[in-house]
C-alpha cells in the first residue's frame, strides 16, 4: 500500500511542475465555460426546466464539466500515451518484472494526475463562474463529500478505459486513432457536449447506460442534488459496477498482451 | 589492435578530379573580401543575456551574463580552424553570431563580406551548418527526398546539384542509403548524410557542430577523411566544434579555446598541449601481469592486472613509445587516449596562476 | 528607389509562398508514409468537429429557436465560422508548435536557411488531415443554404466568400499572435487555443445569445465578430444586438487586414526577441 501512495504522490507532483500549462489551461477551461454557459442560458430561456434542470442548475452543469474536464481526463491525454509508448518501444518488459502490479501502479499515478487537475484546473475555473453567474452549489458538506466519490469513481472508470486503449498498442501499431475515437466517445457521451437528459428517445436511454456518463454526468448529478437516498446509492453503484468490470476487463487483456510479450521473449 | 590516434592509423586520402566551376567562382568573389583581411572577421564581438533569477517570493534579480565577452579572431578563406571549450563556454553562442541566428551586443563580425545578422537570408546562401544532434534530414522520407528539397530551396543549378551529390554520394559512401527512409539509418550513416546535405549549395564556410559525437571509430574516420576531402579540394572554410580531440588533432593546424566567453588560446594544437603541459594516455594489454612498465618518455600512472596505463606529454608522438614498449614486452593489444577538453583546460590555468 | 524595395519585398513573398509550397509537399509525402494513420486521423477529424454541430442538433431537437435565430440560420453561422478556421488551421495551424521548437533547439536550423523564416514555420509539420474539419463544416454550410431564407442580391452572393476570406486572415493572425507568443512563453500553447477555439465556439451560435459585454469585447478586443457575425447580419437582415453603424457589416476586410498587421508586427517582435536573446 505504501508503494503505491509514493506512486500517486509522484503523479501529483509531477503535473504540479506544469505551472504556465496549467494556468493556460485554466484560462482555456475559462473562456470556454462563458461561451457555453450563455449558449446555455438562451437554450433555458426559450425551455424553462428543460431536462428537469433549472437555468442555474444549467449553468452549473456547464462550469462542473470544465472543472472537471482535465481531472476525469474526459479528452484522454496522461499516463495512457505513455504507457503506449512503453508498450510499442518494448520498455514494459521491464515494468513486468517491478515488484509492483502494472495496472495498480498507473491507476495510482493517475488518480495522483487526477488530484492535481482537479485541485489546479478545478477550483479556478468554478469560483470565476460563481463570481459572474447564479450557480447551485449544495448547502451540505455530506453532498459535497458524496459528489468527491463520486468524481473519484468516474476518475477510476475514466482510468480504466484509457487503460484498455493503451493495451491495445501490443496489437496495433499506431493506437492514436484508437485514442481519437475514445476521446470523442468521452466528449458525446459524457454529457460534456449536453447534458444526457437532453438527449432524445434511444439515444438517450444508450448513453445514460454507457460507462462515460459515470465520468461527468453522474457526479454532476450528485452535486445538483438530483440523486439522493436510493437513487444515490444506485447512482454509484453504478459506477462502481463499471469501474469494477472495467478494471477487470484491463486485467485480462492485460494476461493476454503480457503472455504475448513472455512468449515473444520481451 | 585499435590505435586512435595521429600518425599511425592516417587513412589515405583518396584522389579526386577537382572541380573547376566552383573554384573559379570562389576566386572571383575572393577578391571582394581579401582586401578586408579574413574571411571571417570577429573584432571584440560581446553577446550578453539577461538572467532573471529568483530572489524571493515575488522579487527577481537581473544579472548580465556575458556569454561572449570581447572575442576577436580572423579566419583566411580555406582554413580549417578547430573552436573548443567546455559547455558553457560560448560556443555555440558565438557559432549562432557567426550564422546570424543571433544578433551581436556589441562588436564587429563579418563572414565573406556579409554581416551575418543583417543579411542573415543572404549569407545562408554561402554557408552550411552541421547540428550533430540534430538532423534536418527528413525521418519518415528516403534520403534523396531531403536532398532534392535542399536543390529547391538553394535553387541549385540542375548540373551543379548532380555533379556535387554525384561527389557527396561517391565520397560518404551515400549510393546504398539514398532509397533508404531517414529513420533506418545509423547514426553515423545520419551524419554522413546530414553533411552531404549541407555542401550541396557548394558553400563557402561549413560549420560544424560536434559532427562525430556519439559516432563509432569507422564512422568517426570515414566522416574525418571526408572533411579533409572538402576543405582541400574545395577551398572550403571549415569550422568545427567538438569535443572530440583527436578529430582536431587529424583535421585541424589551427585550434582556437574558449573559456568563460574568452579565447584563451589560438594556434597549434601541439601549442596548445605545451601550453597546458597536458598528457596523453597510452593503455596497454600484455600477455600477462608484469611490473610497471618502464620506457623512455612515460611513465606508469596505473596498472591492473595485465593493463596498464602509460602517460605521455601530448605533443610527443606515439609511435616510437608503441614500437619500443612491442619490442621489450609482450603486446597484446593498445590504445591512445586523448587528454579531455576540460582537462587541457584546466592545466592551462592551473600554469597560468602558478606564473 | 521605392519601385527597387517594393521589388525587393515583392521577390520575399514569392519566395516565401514557394519555399511554404515546397515544404507543405514533403510534410504531404512523409504523411503518406503512414497511410492508415492518415486517413484514420482524417475521419477523427471530421467527426470531431462535427461533434459541435451535433450539440447544435439536440439543442434544436428542443427548441426552434435560439436567441430568435433558426436551426438554418446558426448552421450558416456554424458553417462560415468552421470553414474559415479550418482553412487557417491547414494553412498554418501548426504555428503553435513554434514552442516546442524553441526549446528543443531546432528553431535555431529554420534561421540558417535562404528562406524566409515564417514559411518554414508556417508549413511546419503541414497537416493535410485537417481538411476534415473543412469538408465537415463546408457540408453544414452548403446545408444551410437550403434552408436559410435571403433575398441573394449580387452584394450577398459576394458577401459569403469576403466573410470567409476574413474568417481565415483573422483567425490566421489569431495563430500567428499565439506563435509569437510563444517565443517568450513557450508553454503557452493553451493560450492561444483559447481565443481560436473558443473564439470558433462563440462565433458558432449567434451574438444575440451573449452578454453585450462579451459581444463588445468580441468585436473591439479580439475582431471574432467579423469572422461571420457582422457580415451574416447582413446577409440574414438581422439587426445588430450592439447597434453599430451599418458600414460595421461591410468591414471585415478591414478587421481581417488590420489583425494581420497587428500579428505581423508581434511576430517580428518576437523574432527580434528571440534572435536578440536566444531563447
Amino acid at each position: 500500500m505504501g508503494l503505491y501512495a509514493v506512486v500517486a504522490a509522484l503523479g501529483f507532483r509531477r503535473y504540479a511542475t506544469y505551472r504556465v500549462a496549467t494556468a493556460a489551461g485554466v484560462f482555456t477551461n475559462t473562456v470556454f465555460g462563458f461561451v457555453m454557459a450563455y449558449t446555455y442560458m438562451a437554450l433555458w430561456d426559450e425551455r424553462p426546466h428543460l431536462g428537469g434542470y433549472g437555468v442555474a442548475q444549467a449553468v452549473t452543469f456547464v462550469w462542473m464539466g470544465q472543472s472537471l474536464l482535465a481531472a476525469s481526463s474526459i479528452l484522454g491525454g496522461g499516463f495512457e500515451q505513455e504507457l503506449a509508448e512503453r508498450i510499442r518501444k518494448g520498455d514494459v518488459a521491464i515494468d513486468l518484472y517491478r515488484p509492483a502490479d502494472l495496472q495498480l501502479w498507473w491507476l495510482a499515478s493517475d488518480l495522483g494526475r487526477a488530484a492535481f487537475h482537479l485541485l489546479g484546473r478545478g477550483v479556478a475555473p468554478t469560483a470565476a463562474a460563481a463570481f459572474f453567474f447564479p450557480l447551485t452549489l449544495p448547502d451540505s458538506p455530506v453532498t459535497w463529500l458524496f459528489f468527491l466519490l463520486s468524481v473519484a469513481l468516474g476518475v477510476v472508470v475514466s482510468f480504466a478505459i484509457r487503460y484498455l486503449v493503451a493495451l491495445t498498442s501490443f496489437w496495433l501499431l499506431d493506437a492514436s486513432g484508437i485514442q481519437q475515437i475514445t476521446a470523442l466517445a468521452g466528449i458525446f457521451f459524457s454529457g460534456m457536449l449536453l447534458p444526457l437528459a437532453l438527449f432524445p428517445g434511444r439515444l438517450g436511454d444508450v448513453a445514460r447506460v454507457l460507462p462515460w456518463s459515470a465520468m461527468l454526468q453522474i457526479p454532476v448529478d450528485v452535486l445538483l442534488g438530483r440523486h439522493t437516498g436510493g437513487g444515490l446509492a444506485q447512482a454509484l453503484a453504478f459506477q462502481a459496477g463499471w469501474a469494477a468490470a472495467l478494471l477487470a476487463a484491463g486485467r485480462l487483456v492485460g494476461m493476454f498482451a503480457t503472455r504475448k510479450v513472455v512468449v515473444q521473449g520481451g | 589492435m585499435s590505435i586512435e590516434s595521429s600518425g599511425t592509423a592516417e587513412p589515405s586520402t583518396p584522389s579526386t578530379p577537382s572541380e573547376p566551376s566552383a573554384t573559379a567562382g570562389r576566386a572571383a568573389c575572393a577578391g571582394a573580401t581579401a582586401a578586408r583581411g579574413g574571411f571571417i572577421e570577429l573584432d571584440g564581438l560581446v553577446k550578453s543575456f539577461t538572467v532573471r533569477r529568483k530572489a524571493g517570493v515575488l522579487r527577481r534579480t537581473k544579472h548580465e551574463v556575458r556569454a561572449v565577452d570581447g572575442i576577436s579572431f580572423s579566419v583566411a578563406r580555406g582554413e580549417m580552424v578547430g573552436y573548443i571549450g567546455p559547455n558553457g563556454a560560448g560556443k555555440s553562442t558565438t557559432i549562432k553570431m557567426l550564422t546570424g541566428i543571433l544578433v551581436p551586443t556589441s562588436g564587429r563580425l563579418t563572414v565573406a563580406g556579409l554581416d551575418p545578422a543583417r543579411e542573415r537570408t543572404r549569407l545562408a546562401r554561402r554557408i552550411g551548418v552541421v547540428f550533430g544532434q540534430r538532423t534536418t534530414l527528413w525521418w519518415d522520407l528516403p534520403l534523396r527526398d531531403s536532398y532534392h528539397l535542399m536543390r529547391r530551396m538553394y535553387r541549385i543549378p540542375d548540373a551543379r546539384y548532380r555533379q556535387n551529390l554525384d561527389h557527396c554520394t561517391e565520397l560518404l559512401d551515400l549510393g546504398p542509403l539514398m532509397d533508404v527512409p531517414v529513420r533506418q539509418l545509423s547514426l553515423g550513416q545520419r551524419m554522413r548524410g546530414d553533411i552531404a546535405a549541407a555542401l550541396l549549395h557548394d558553400p563557402e564556410v561549413l560549420y560544424l557542430d560536434e559532427p562525430t559525437i556519439g559516432l563509432d571509430v569507422v564512422s568517426k574516420a570515414k566522416v574525418r577523411e571526408f572533411l579533409r576531402t572538402v576543405n582541400e579540394e574545395l577551398g572550403t572554410t571549415v569550422l568545427l566544434t567538438t569535443h572530440d580531440l583527436t578529430d582536431i588533432e587529424q583535421l585541424c593546424e589551427r585550434v582556437m579555446v574558449i573559456d568563460h566567453g574568452r579565447l584563451v588560446h589560438d594556434g597549434g594544437l601541439d601549442a596548445l598541449h605545451a601550453d597546458g603541459g597536458s598528457e596523453r594516455t597510452l593503455v596497454v594489454d600484455l600477455e600477462r601481469e608484469l611490473p610497471p612498465i618502464e620506457v623512455e618518455g612515460a611513465r606508469a600512472v596505473r596498472v591492473e592486472g595485465p593493463r596498464q596505463w602509460l602517460a605521455f606529454p601530448a605533443s610527443a608522438s606515439a609511435a616510437p613509445l608503441v614500437a619500443e614498449i612491442a619490442a621489450e614486452y609482450p603486446l597484446v593489444d593498445l590504445s591512445v587516449r586523448e587528454p579531455a577538453i576540460e582537462d587541457v583546460i584546466a592545466r592551462m590555468y592551473a600554469d597560468r596562476s602558478a606564473l | 528607389m521605392a519601385e527597387d524595395l517594393r521589388a525587393v519585398e515583392g521577390s520575399r513573398l514569392a519566395d516565401g509562398v514557394r519555399a511554404y509550397l515546397i515544404i507543405a509537399w514533403m510534410w504531404v509525402r512523409s504523411t503518406m508514409a503512414y497511410r492508415a494513420s492518415f486517413i484514420m486521423l482524417t475521419i477523427g477529424q471530421f467527426l470531431g468537429s462535427g461533434l459541435d454541430f451535433a450539440a447544435i442538433m439536440l439543442m434544436f431537437a428542443h427548441t426552434p429557436h435560439l436567441g430568435g435565430f433558426s436551426l438554418g440560420e446558426v448552421a450558416f453561422l456554424y458553417g462560415t465560422s468552421g470553414v474559415a478556421l479550418g482553412l487557417a488551421d491547414l494553412l498554418i495551424g501548426n504555428t503553435d508548435k513554434l514552442g516546442q521548437r524553441v526549446r528543443d533547439g531546432s528553431f535555431d536550423t529554420l534561421l540558417v536557411r535562404p528562406v524566409p523564416v515564417f514559411a518554414q514555420v508556417a508549413a511546419d509539420r503541414f497537416a493535410l488531415r485537417r481538411v476534415g474539419r473543412i469538408s465537415q463544416t463546408a457540408v453544414v454550410l452548403g446545408w444551410s443554404f437550403t434552408v436559410i431564407e435571403v433575398d441573394w442580391t449580387v452584394g450577398r452572393v459576394l458577401m459569403v466568400p469576403l466573410m470567409i476570406l476574413s474568417g481565415t486572415a483573422i483567425f490566421g493572425s489569431l495563430f500567428v499572435l499565439g506563435a509569437a507568443f510563444q517565443f517568450w512563453a513557450s508553454d503557452a500553447a493553451e493560450v492561444q487555443n483559447a481565443f481560436i477555439y473558443g473564439g470558433n465556439t462563440l462565433t458558432q451560435f449567434p451574438p444575440t445569445v451573449f452578454a453585450k459585454d462579451l459581444v463588445r469585447g468580441a468585436t473591439f478586443l479580439v475582431p471574432l465578430a467579423f469572422v461571420n457575425w457582422m457580415p451574416a447580419l447582413y446577409i440574414l437582415g438581422r439587426p445588430d444586438p450592439l447597434a453599430l453603424p451599418r458600414l460595421m457589416d461591410f468591414a471585415s476586410p478591414v478587421a481581417a487586414a488590420l489583425s494581420c498587421a497587428v500579428a505581423a508586427l508581434a511576430w517580428r517582435a518576437g523574432l527580434r526577441g528571440y534572435r536578440s536573446t536566444g531563447s
